[in-house]
């Protein structure tokens, strides 16, 4: 006979309001296998514990139920110390009597409650007697791990996991790290340069004994599960030899073919060779080949005659790189919604309007004027700028229901800079509302108003139309009797909204991690779990997840690095052996586990006699991947696949025991 | 090709240039205008409540009687296209509202007719390029600004003939005449509208702010697709002058009387001379 | 002017009413101004479209009745096609119109209106003024 213990919990009076906990102890007492129950006020509390671990002792329990709250919260905690008490954690179970039944009952008589309290331990009872002792597995990790982007976030992440000892690859798209953050001007509220706080991190990045950068390449293809995975690479060709190639400059200096630069967002060329901007790293140019006319027509070749080291390769291909890691860093960052999207306000048409994005190059000392403030159409400088925030966000109609986060700050250090740079500028700021919650942020905006006289009105602009060579902005002011105003401004800036990347959606199926209506990839849990995702192994870092700021973009790169060291820590790591089981004699090899699982956890193996034949094809799982759904369960049709702690014999005697 | 229209009421009578200018057009044009047997006013206006079915049985009633007719019903007055157009959409987005109306009206409309503007048709069926092959005169140097107003374009997922904060449809067609169209941006503002009957102050304020403008664009004549557009275009002209000597009048026509123009249709045939404020001065300075 | 508010007012019948009358749900609305930048008769308005949205979620339905407003919509479709929110202030003036002229109260008198305009305006003026003006 099985000695059984029952521990309900009175949890203050969250279970007790409609629950008799005295009276689901006394019951239970009679029940065969059960050696000792009572009723506690805390059993979570330290010393509700204490008597948890001595009761199971002194009354040589050899399993136990604790009646309490949801096992999402408090099965580690009993499990632990179950196996404080000398007993296998799995023989540890919890019913749940509160989220289950207190909490959904009112009844003040406490008999509905304590029914059904009754009900969900006597069927617990009956499972926890089937229960087999189970011990945690164990699988290898390789300790490397992999930031896709590179911009501000997957730097910080590369360097945090680097720092701790362990290898990093770094995967970004364009030919240089820097991502946005490189684009900017000054940063809000402290107004040091971006380029200057960035590009040290990018040079530190880049000498990283720990961290090998792959620009110009994408992530292809992730096979594995967490600690395991193996990573497809697509380095793109750059045709140019990154290890003979000095980053001298020579070849973008005589490439006498021009586009429109990426970098530059359209407000300036860049050659056909090219790095996209003077501090770019790796300092190693890219030939845009449907652009170069020696790739497409074998006509010029200019760089290659000048290349000192002969480092330009005509022929290079792309080239697949494979690469084993552990840990997956998602820092896959944002994009502005274009310019076009926005009808009323000159569809991109109207070349002194631009986006916020665009101003900051028009900002920026290395930008396309130097820092100096110049209208993109004529280049005279602008005597009245209006700004117009909440372009596209918090539209539901034609844009996206969000608030773009962001917005409100770079608009008010826009202003700044605009009347820093031309004294005599007068600039306007259409707003919705000021969102200004950070550390000096809310100063930083009234310093925009106070100090340099940024003239901000409350509402949204109707029109924006192109009249005698200036730009004229209709909209409102709501604030004075939601009266028209109308503005005649020599360029116009529009905050518009930051979107998910595009493709965000099919790249988050190819990592198996979840992503919301917006295409922003999902946390684990939004508040206690904010960088891991669904699947173990892979964290979120950065805009991916939605729109943020630098220090918090920074702060979550941090974040995710601190998880995937936590992983790094030992070689192994510990599973739940709560995994799927084929058993080998009856499994007839239909393979509708194999289609089920959503996890590709269970491959097709082959058993071979000695001399090495074929004899029988088998499901296998890979309890590395199982992640203990049960699917591979309910679709087995010769019942060949069990669950480790929920086998069909528990499962059919709690349900019988009801 | 035959096409069944729907005039609309002020199409038969005030607006009757704009009716037989686009008539003889599309004879040109290889296809025919063919009048409804059985027609009735639209309501000159979608009812906007919700609750408000009975605005809904009118043009009902003319969706009904042109199903009968056939499958595509063509207008010209923006007004007309805005209702029917609407009305349509409403009813096939509530079936409940599309059985009541029509148990009321005894009718047994199923939503399926095609409603397009005569504009739509010129685009689609014959084709600008195919327009311009048939131009005879064309009005080569003459600039005109397109001024849509409401009714053809908005809301823009419910009507739509084309975008609606920077259409081009009309520009495409004057284009294909030989003109040089003048973008203007009040060329989707409102004119006034009913205001006509009482607000006319108001309706001299915004007719005007529209001609201007078109005027200081550069247009030198003004088309309308909408009768109610071009009467309050036209009318406000004397009053606008007589408080403001700088304003300068300006021509307001219907965008058919063009088009008939370009075709070889004459003058008279066009009904130049109907217009308060004459083109012919212009064409006769420019020669063409 | 100081106006009391309440719950009664906020969630009267009356608003109720408007609300039903016109399809529109008046809390959508966060009042951006939108549809008063770009009304082409919001000068002429004693209170422009987006503030008499405001006045009916503060249950004031007296001092929106006051104004000339919902006699000066066109029905010009400006501020629903521009609205982030998707609200139609043209549809919540309707309403607003509806409330009188179903009660028999016209804004206008047939008899007193310019003959030779009767006789030469385009029909379509009439009709849409009479169903805008008159019950």
């Amino acid at each position: 006979m099985p000695r059984i213990g029952v521990f309900v919990c009175q949890c203050g009076n969250n279970i007790e309001s409609t629950v008799d906990t005295q009276k689901v102890a006394d019951e239970l007492k009679e029940m065969p296998g059960v050696a000792y129950t009572c009723s506690y006020k805390f059993m979570c509390s330290s010393p509700g514990q204490e008597m948890f671990k001595n009761a199971i002792k002194d009354n040589d329990l050899d399993g136990v139920i604790v009646s309490a709250c949801s096992p999402h919260m408090h099965e580690k905690t009993f499990r632990k110390a179950s196996e404080a008490a000398g007993l296998n954690p799995y023989k540890c179970e919890v019913a749940n009597i509160r989220e289950q039944c207190s909490w959904v009952h009112h009844d003040e008589t406490k008999k509905v409650g304590t029914v059904k309290s009754l009900d969900l331990t006597r069927m617990m009872l009956e499972r926890l007697k089937r229960n087999k002792p189970l011990k945690a597995t164990s699988i290898p990790v390789t300790k490397k791990a992999l930031v896709i982007g590179g911009g501000i976030s997957g730097i910080q992440a590369a360097l945090d996991i680097a720092d701790g000892g362990v290898e990093v690859v770094l995967v970004e798209r364009e030919p240089s790290i820097g991502g946005n953050m490189a684009r900017l001007s000054e940063t809000f509220p402290t107004m040091d340069c971006s380029q200057c706080i960035l590009t040290p991190k990018m040079v530190e990045a880049d000498l990283h004994e720990n961290i090998k950068i792959l620009t110009y390449a994408e992530v292809e293809k992730v096979d594995g599960y967490i600690g395991n995975f193996t990573i497809t690479i697509n380095k793109k060709a750059k045709y140019v030899d990154e290890s003979t190639c000095t980053g001298c400059g020579e070849c973008w200096e005589k490439c006498p073919f021009k586009a429109d630069s990426e970098f530059e967002l359209g407000l300036n060329k860049r050659k056909v060779i090219y790095t996209p901007f003077p501090q770019s790293v790796p300092n190693i140019p890219v030939i845009d080949a449907p652009k170069c006319p020696k790739i497409q027509k074998d006509k010029c070749g200019l760089c290659a005659k000048v290349c000192g080291p002969g480092s330009i390769d005509f022929t290079q291909k792309d080239e697949i790189v494979t690469e084993h890691v552990g840990a997956i860093i998602v820092a896959t960052g944002f994009e502005l919604m274009p310019n076009e999207h926005f009808g009323e306000y000159g569809y991109g048409k109207i070349k002194d309007v631009v986006s916020g994005l665009q101003f900051e190059r028009l900002a920026s000392s290395s930008g396309p004027t130097g820092g100096k403030i110049e209208r993109p159409s004529d280049g005279k400088t602008p005597e009245s700028i209006v700004f117009i925030q909440c372009a596209g966000s918090r539209d539901e109609a034609k844009g996206v229901s969000y608030c773009s986060k962001i917005c409100c700050m770079y608009t008010a250090k826009h202003t700044m800079l605009y009347k820093h740079k031309v004294h005599e500028g007068k600039s306007y700021v259409f707003y919705m509302d000021i969102r200004a919650g950070g550390k000096r942020y809310e100063e930083f905006v009234r310093k925009a108003i106070e100090d340099d006289g940024a003239m901000y009105l409350r509402g949204r602009v109707s029109r924006v139309y192109e009249k005698n060579g200036k730009i004229m902005v209709q909209g409102v002011d709501t604030l004075s009797n939601g009266q028209q105003v109308e503005i005649e401004a020599d360029m116009v800036v529009l905050a518009t909204a930051l979107i998910s990347r595009k493709g965000a959606d099919s790249f988050a199926q190819k990592l198996g991690i979840g992503y919301d209506k917006d295409k922003f990839y999902s946390e684990y849990h939004p508040k206690l779990k904010p960088v891991e995702t669904v699947t173990a192994g892979i964290y979120l870092s950065g805009t991916c997840v939605g729109p943020m700021d630098i220090p918090e973009s920074v702060s979550m790169g941090s974040a995710a690095a601190s998880k995937a060291l936590g992983l790094f820590s030992s070689d192994k790591m510990a599973r739940e052996p709560i995994t799927a089981d084929v058993n080998k004699t009856t499994c007839n090899a239909c393979w509708d586990c194999v289609t089920a699982c959503p996890y590709t956890a269970i491959a097709k193996t082959e058993v071979k006699d000695r001399e090495g034949n074929i004899v029988q094809m088998l499901a296998e799982v890979n309890v590395g991947l199982c992640q203990g759904c049960g699917v591979c369960v309910a679709a087995c049709r010769s019942k060949s696949i069990d669950l480790a702690g929920y086998t069909d014999e528990q499962v059919y005697a709690a349900i019988n025991a009801f | 090709m035959k096409i069944p229209y729907y005039p609309g009421c002020t199409l038969n009578t005030v607006a009757k240039p704009f009716d037989e200018s686009a008539k003889a057009s599309a004879i040109t044009l290889g296809f025919e205008l063919e009048e409804l047997s059985e027609w009735n006013c639209c309501g000159a206006g979608f009812p906007l409540t919700n609750d408000n079915i009975m605005g809904l049985a009118a043009p009902t009633k003319v969706l009904a009687n042109a199903r009968a007719a056939g499958e595509t019903v063509t207008t010209l007055c923006s007004v007309c296209y805005n209702v029917l157009k609407r009305t349509n959409k409403a009813l096939n987005d509530d079936k409940e509202r599309k059985a009541t109306i029509n148990e009321f009206m005894e009718l047994e409309y199923d939503g399926s007719l095609n409603i397009v503007h005569y504009l739509e048709i010129l685009r689609d069926t014959v084709g600008f390029d195919k327009v311009k092959e048939a131009v005879k005169r064309p009005l080569t140097g003459i600039k005109v600004g397109a001024y849509y107003g409401c009714m053809l374009l908005r809301p823009g997922g419910e009507v739509g003939i084309d975008n609606a904060e920077a259409p081009t449809i009309i520009e495409d067609l004057l284009s294909a005449l030989g003109c040089e169209p003048v973008d203007f941006p009040d060329k989707i503002e409102c004119c006034g509208a009913h205001l006509a009957m009482g607000k006319t102050d108001v309706v001299e304020r915004l007719s005007g702010k529209i001609m201007t403008s078109a005027i200081e664009s550069g247009a030198e004549v003004i088309v309308t697709s909408c009768p109610l557009c071009q009467y309050n275009l036209d009318k406000s002209q004397e009053k606008i002058k007589s408080s403001d000597a700088g304003f300068k009048t300006v021509p307001v026509v219907y965008f058919t009387q063009l088009l008939g123009l370009a075709l070889g249709q004459s003058e008279d045939e066009t009904s130049l001379k109907d217009n308060q404020w004459d083109i012919r001065p212009l064409l006769a300075e420019r020669g063409v | 002017m100081k106006i009391t508010l309440s719950k009664d007012k906020i969630e009267s019948e009356g608003i109720a009413l408007i609300e039903r009358i016109s399809g529109e749900d008046l809390k959508q609305c966060y009042q951006c101004g939108n549809c008063s930048g770009g009304c082409p008769v919001s000068l002429e308005m004693e209170i422009t479209p987006s503030q008499m949205i405001r006045q009916l979620q503060l249950g004031n339905i007296e001092g929106v009745e006051e104004a000339n407003t919902m006699w000066l919509c066109l029905g010009c479709q400006q501020c629903y096609s521009r609205c982030p929110k998707s609200v139609s202030a043209a549809k919540i003036l309707e309403a607003l119109r509806q409330l009188h002229l179903r009660k028999g109260e016209d804004h206008a008198e047939i008899a007193e209106m310019d003959m030779p305009l009767l006789k030469r305006g385009p029909q379509q003026a009439m009709v849409s003024a009479f169903r805008k003006f008159v019950s």
